[in-house]
């Protein structure tokens, strides 16, 4: 089951396990604005292969 | 929309996965780094000045007064050990009881704006209600700083200029008519 974190954990994932962030909003959304370090990953296009951009061994926060 | 998309990665054996419910919204709103296209463009928490006295509840007056001088500032901002913004306490606005807490004469509550507010909006609600200054905090209460309307003016100011547009206090002397 995904975890739901707040902003605190979402900082120290980043910080002290490499975690891999991950904005699933449109990718106009994305263009116009995002966190700093975020990748674009949109729910519409989300499969199999655009998931291989992902490293399964690291931790992955979607927003 | 982080649900499905949760969801969806766990559906293809991702195992370490989370999802960040505030998304860039509660982000943004903390003045956090941002990337983008409008990333540039200011906002509160980018010209916020993070120098406010900050004291506890229990706090006695006597000792806030001179915190807050010595910083040559006029307002100590009353917060939980998390920073979470309970008050304002303005020392020249204090009667002289030395020996009482800041809960005892703070104004409890006082206006904030959050980080991510566009410089336009806060300076129109500056106007309206006719104050100098607003408190920055993040969607979760927490302190950032002391926006300044001068403040605001001034990178408004000079945001024009760098568009190409003359300042409103700046004469364009060789403009046509």
């Amino acid at each position: 089951m995904p975890t739901s974190i707040a902003r605190e954990e979402v900082q120290r994932l980043m910080r002290e396990e490499a975690a891999q962030l991950v904005e699933v909003l449109p990718t106009q959304e994305y263009q116009d604005e995002h966190i700093e370090g975020s990748i674009n990953l949109p729910l519409k296009r989300l499969d199999r292969e655009t998931a291989g951009r992902l490293d399964d061994n690291q931790p992955v926060i979607v927003y | 929309m982080s649900p499905r998309a949760a969801a969806r990665l766990e559906s293809l054996g991702f195992t370490k996965i989370f999802d960040y419910v505030g998304g860039k919204a509660d982000w943004f709103a903390a003045g956090l780094p941002r990337e983008g296209r409008l990333a540039s463009v200011p906002r509160t928490g980018d010209i916020a000045r993070r120098d406010d006295v900050t004291c506890r509840l229990t706090d006695r007056i006597s000792d806030v007064v001179n915190r807050v001088r010595e910083a040559g500032k006029e307002t100590c901002i009353v917060t939980t050990a998390g920073n979470v913004v309970l008050g304002r306490v303005r020392i020249d606005r204090l009667e002289r009881d030395t020996q009482a807490l800041a809960e005892d004469v703070m104004e409890s509550g006082p206006t904030t704006t959050r980080a991510d507010t566009t410089l336009e909006s806060i300076l129109e609600r500056l106007s309206a209600r006719d104050v100098d200054s607003i408190l920055v905090a993040t969607s979760d209460g927490r302190l950032v700083g002391t926006l300044y309307r001068s403040d605001v003016e001034s990178s408004l100011n000079e945001g024009k200029i760098e568009a190409g547009q003359p300042a409103e206090d700046e004469v364009c002397c060789c403009c046509e008519p």
